[in-house]
């Protein structure tokens, strides 16, 4: 899916620039954490992740782990810290009420498939 | 190449930027993406655990065509049990360490899963000394 699409979907608003809804690369896995040590595991590429953790490290952990998208759940809010970390990393963050359950069912009910 | 960095303990907001560096570091080089990878992940990791745990630190890279290795060394409580801290789920990290969305007792099992050659001395109220080597090819 397109970040425009996700974004549509799980009624989410960009805390970015809008230029990152013009992005054109599609994502094919999500994964759910808030625990970062987790992410780091990840061994998946096209991924985006879903989680309700809202700091500097939640960017820092997806510069690394090579993630590109960022949904932050649970109507949780980014800071200007984060933002500009994010930005520097070409790293979309999305925002939306829903809760991460509810972001997932409706990810995976659009062919989104699970890391494993 | 050597980089050199100090790493203040307890400042989670800092915490990662030497690895960041380091990142850009190696993408300038064009050392290829899958290793860069592997490469940050440990070394973040060992980060985070430098900021977690100890007093303060430092991280020295060096970077040659076909390894890289890292020396990770900090001044603080050290490591009683280094098994102990090995096994996956075992940790000693305080609430605001959790909070950041780490100290799960994943991170050295995640350093070691990244690293070709892995060693870690520790001396207790003293420190650790972690050193790791990434072959490239």
């Amino acid at each position: 899916m397109k970040i425009a699409d996700i974004l549509e979907l799980i009624e989410a608003k960009v805390a970015n620039s809008e230029i990152c809804l013009e992005r054109t690369e599609k994502f094919k896995y999500a994964f759910a954490s808030d625990l970062m040590s987790d992410v780091l595991r990840l061994k998946c590429d096209n991924t985006l992740l879903v989680t309700g953790l809202c700091n500097i490290q939640t960017i820092r952990t997806v510069e690394m782990a090579e993630i590109k998208l960022i949904i932050i759940a649970r109507g949780k809010k980014i800071d200007d810290e984060m933002l500009e970390l994010a930005d520097e990393n070409d790293i979309c963050v999305l925002e939306t009420e829903f809760s991460v359950y509810k972001v997932c069912g409706l990810l995976y009910q659009k062919g989104i498939l699970p890391v494993y | 190449m050597e980089l050199s960095f100090k790493i203040e303990g307890g400042n989670f907001s800092g915490a990662g930027s030497a690895s960041s560096e380091v990142k850009r570091t190696l993408k300038q080089l064009d050392v290829d993406a899958s290793q860069i990878k592997r490469i940050v992940i440990a070394l973040y990791e060992a980060e985070i655990n430098v900021v977690a745990h100890a007093f303060g630190g430092k991280i020295e890279v060096k970077i040659s065509a076909d390894k890289v290795f890292a020396r990770i060394q900090d001044q603080g409580p050290g490591i009683a049990d280094i098994s102990k801290a090995m096994q996956e789920g075992y940790s000693t990290a305080s609430s605001k360490v959790r909070e950041m969305g780490f100290g799960a007792g994943m991170g050295l099992p995640n350093i070691k899963s990244n690293v070709d050659v892995f060693d870690i001395q520790s001396v207790v109220n003293e420190g650790t000394v972690l050193e790791m080597t990434f072959y490239l090819s």
